[in-house]
């Protein structure tokens, strides 16, 4: 008996696979309840920028190579959308030993990007980030088209070619 | 016999018939996505440095973690796996298996999840739950959970579950409420007010089955099974201020942090913050006074934490100024920290072509003032309630202290800098246990990086500790060639040239080289490690002294 509903169980999870076989562009953002730097509760579905490209970098203050690429898109950012209307939301996940100084922080800093507070790892967890920075590039239809960790100078230049691409709508090696 | 294998097949056929409907309706739209992570190391004795010899020569942890996701359902597992830890876990999650599996179920006003699950109440003071796989922390609830939002800027949250105790649940049963209101949402939809006012409440509670200790030679505690704890929290912004808070309050809780004392805990965490572009400014003070919570009276190590306490203090993120951190002192601290952001304009006199980045941060933690409860009750007897303790006033102790500035500039296209310097004091006795003065340590850095091309940059840190205490002065240089996107290449010395004790002033050398593509990264490391503290996010462990070959692969899909 138990063999056969083990049987029964592997093909139930083979149809399963092939259905997802048929559904490939289905990486959407999941909804993960998060904070905005205002203390506003955000549900992450509704990230989007107008049908334009979108970047989310998950980065912390105690991380010197997030802080180095937030750092370095800075200098760019106003170029950046005023060539290809990109947005980066930064997703800080600081637990609260830390929350409260992500604002004034980014403030000094004088960054314009959107930030959004994942104390707990919730939308970390959600989105698979083990390491940090790991950052997504979300097209204008909201779908995850890539994803890279760590940050090294210049890597920045690759992640705006691929915001170009989608923008002329040229396919993307998902890595 | 016969009629046994007919009825299973009729059953495996139906099973068949329905899941294939299920799995057609079901499945279709679903998501599965994960990550996954191996770390191994490959040891070598080294008995100068205190490297003990593995048997094994080889340890290993891995874990991955499956998603999936369809539409309202989420379902997730992850399986881990310490053959056998390495070196600086705790040896008690040697095994495999699946110690974390979940499925969850929302629409627009409901949420619902059983399994194990993480949770957070307001700052975490009260009750938190989450892990630090790369430190192997994991307090996990298993259990369920619901949220219920009845309205705009209205959060309700509910659960009920025991704790993650390496491979087996704790034994105690935590419980939580939690209330959040957003009042603007509720009461000012048009958004005519400019100060945005939060306010939330939680209460826990923990059981956990009497049990027998002694306090004196024939007298035993009576324990409570049930201890409550509640907080109210607020968070106020207009335009430029915010200004947040929190205040925990415990029953009373017996327990081997606190050496069995019968007296009531509280904390006490408030923040202030002014920001506009260009500066940022943060001043916050917190008291903790026996806020110890652990889902198990006489666990002593950290496991089993239902409450987190953020330590006000700055997280270093350099090797030598995170020598000497700082965790939390359950049992009582007062503790206070500014910290001043501030951007030099671009383009002016001071702050050159691309402006330059000034950051200063200073904390300072001390004890608690305690007196005794009455004429003949030592401080904290046992089975007492332990002391008095004034809210506002400071003890004698001084457990930390920590001054830092961080200059960050770009001088062109090709060259930038950052240059910092650290004043610390760090309470040894009270951190961490030894007989041994307090250590005052100065520190300076600076790490700079030169970009030959689009693609390749080296960068180069210098890293120099002075002090007279513990083990004396340390140097550190390390240069990084990166290949943008994909390749890093690392040496890196660690000197500990002023150890008083010549035969140890020891050179721990590594060499590391690693490779991305995309979300994919194999990084190779060889070399000594010394014994210390690794800290992430906040949480801290020893590792042991170490020499051999690591490999991390990490991969998420």
């Amino acid at each position: 008996m138990k063999k056969v509903i083990l049987f029964a169980f592997v093909i139930f999870l083979f149809t399963g696979v092939t259905a997802q076989e048929a559904e490939k562009n289905l990486k959407k953002l999941p909804a993960v309840n998060v904070k905005t730097l205002e203390g506003k509760t955000f549900n992450t579905s509704e990230l989007s920028n107008n049908g334009k490209p979108m970047i989310i970098s998950f980065w912390a203050l105690w991380c010197k190579p997030c802080i180095n690429e937030l750092t370095t898109i800075a200098e760019v950012y106003d170029e950046w959308i005023e060539e290809t209307g990109v947005k980066l939301v930064a997703v800080s996940i600081d637990d609260s030993r830390s929350t409260s100084k992500v604002g004034p922080t980014v403030n000094g800093k004088g960054w314009e990007y959107d930030f959004l507070l994942d104390a707990n790892g919730d939308f970390k967890r959600a989105m698979n980030v083990n390491m940090i920075p790991h950052t997504f590039l979300v097209s204008g239809n909201g779908e995850i088209v890539w994803q890279h960790t760590s940050f090294s100078e210049g890597s920045e230049l690759e992640l705006i070619n691929l915001v170009r691409k989608l923008n002329a709508e040229e396919a993307i090696d998902s890595h | 016999m016969k009629t046994k294998s007919l009825i299973s097949l009729v059953a495996a056929l139906v099973l068949l018939v329905v899941s294939e409907s299920f799995a057609q309706s079901f499945l279709d739209g679903g998501r599965v996505s994960g990550n996954f992570q191996l770390d191994a190391q490959i040891y070598q004795a080294d008995s100068a440095i205190g490297a003990y010899e593995v048997d094994e020569k080889m340890r290993m942890n891995t874990f991955a973690n499956l998603l999936y996701s369809n539409k309202n359902f989420n379902a997730g597992m992850r399986f881990e796996s310490y053959l056998n830890p390495i070196l600086g876990y705790d040896p008690r999650y040697k095994g495999s298996g699946v110690p974390y599996w979940f499925g969850s179920w929302k629409n627009d006003q409901f949420e619902i999840t059983v399994g194990n699950f993480y949770e957070q109440y307001g700052s975490g003071m009260v009750l938190r739950s989450y892990e630090e796989r790369n430190l192997g922390y994991d307090n996990a609830f298993k259990g369920a959970k619901v949220r219920f939002s009845p309205a705009a800027g209205v959060t309700l949250k509910g659960m009920i579950g025991t704790q993650r105790f390496f491979w087996e649940q704790g034994p105690g049963l935590v419980r939580g409420l939690d209330g959040e209101f957003a009042l603007n949402e509720l009461f000012d939809k048009e958004g005519n007010c400019k100060t945005r006012v939060t306010i939330g409440g939680s209460f826990t509670s923990k059981y956990q089955e009497t049990e027998e200790i002694a306090s004196g030679p024939d007298e035993m505690l009576i324990l409570p099974v049930n201890v409550a704890a509640w907080a109210a929290r607020f968070n106020i912004s207009r335009s430029r201020f915010t200004i947040d808070g929190e205040y925990v309050n415990k029953m009373n809780d017996p327990s081997a942090i606190n050496n069995f004392i019968y007296k009531n805990g509280e904390s006490l965490l408030l923040q202030t913050t002014y920001s506009t572009k260009g500066l940022g400014i943060i001043v916050s003070a917190k008291r903790t006074d026996n806020m110890s919570f652990k889902s198990k009276r006489t666990e002593t190590s950290s496991s089993l934490d239902v409450n987190y306490l953020p330590a006000l203090t700055r997280q270093h993120a350099y090797s030598l100024s995170a020598m000497y951190p700082y965790a939390t002192q359950p049992n009582g601290e007062m503790a206070i920290q500014g910290q001043v952001n501030y951007k030099i304009k671009r383009g002016s006199k001071m702050g050159g072509k691309y402006g330059t980045d000034v950051a200063v941060n200073y904390s300072r933690i001390k004890s608690i003032k305690m007196d005794p409860v009455d004429g003949e009750t030592t401080i904290g007897k046992m089975g007492t309630l332990g002391y008095k303790s004034p809210f506002f006033t400071f003890g004698e102790q001084l457990y930390f202290q920590d001054m830092n500035i961080e200059i960050q500039r770009k001088f062109s296209n090709s060259f930038k800098a950052l240059f910092s310097y650290i004043y610390l004091d760090y309470n040894v006795e009270i951190l961490e246990g030894y007989q041994e003065p307090m250590v005052n340590a100065n520190i300076i850095i600076a790490d700079m990086t030169y970009r030959f091309d689009n693609k390749q940059a080296l960068k180069m840190e210098y890293q120099q500790l002075f002090t007279k205490q513990d083990e004396g002065d340390w140097l550190q240089f390390l240069f990084e060639y990166t290949i943008a996107p994909k390749w890093y290449f690392t040496v890196a010395d660690q000197y500990n040239y002023g150890n008083p004790d010549k035969d140890r002033q020891f050179h721990y050398p590594t060499v590391s080289a690693g490779y991305t593509n995309g979300s994919n990264r194999l990084m190779v490391t060889y070399g000594k490690q010394r014994e210390g503290i690794i800290c992430v996010g906040g949480v801290c462990r020893n590792v042991p002294a170490s020499n051999g070959l690591s490999l991390t692969l990490t991969s998420s899909f």
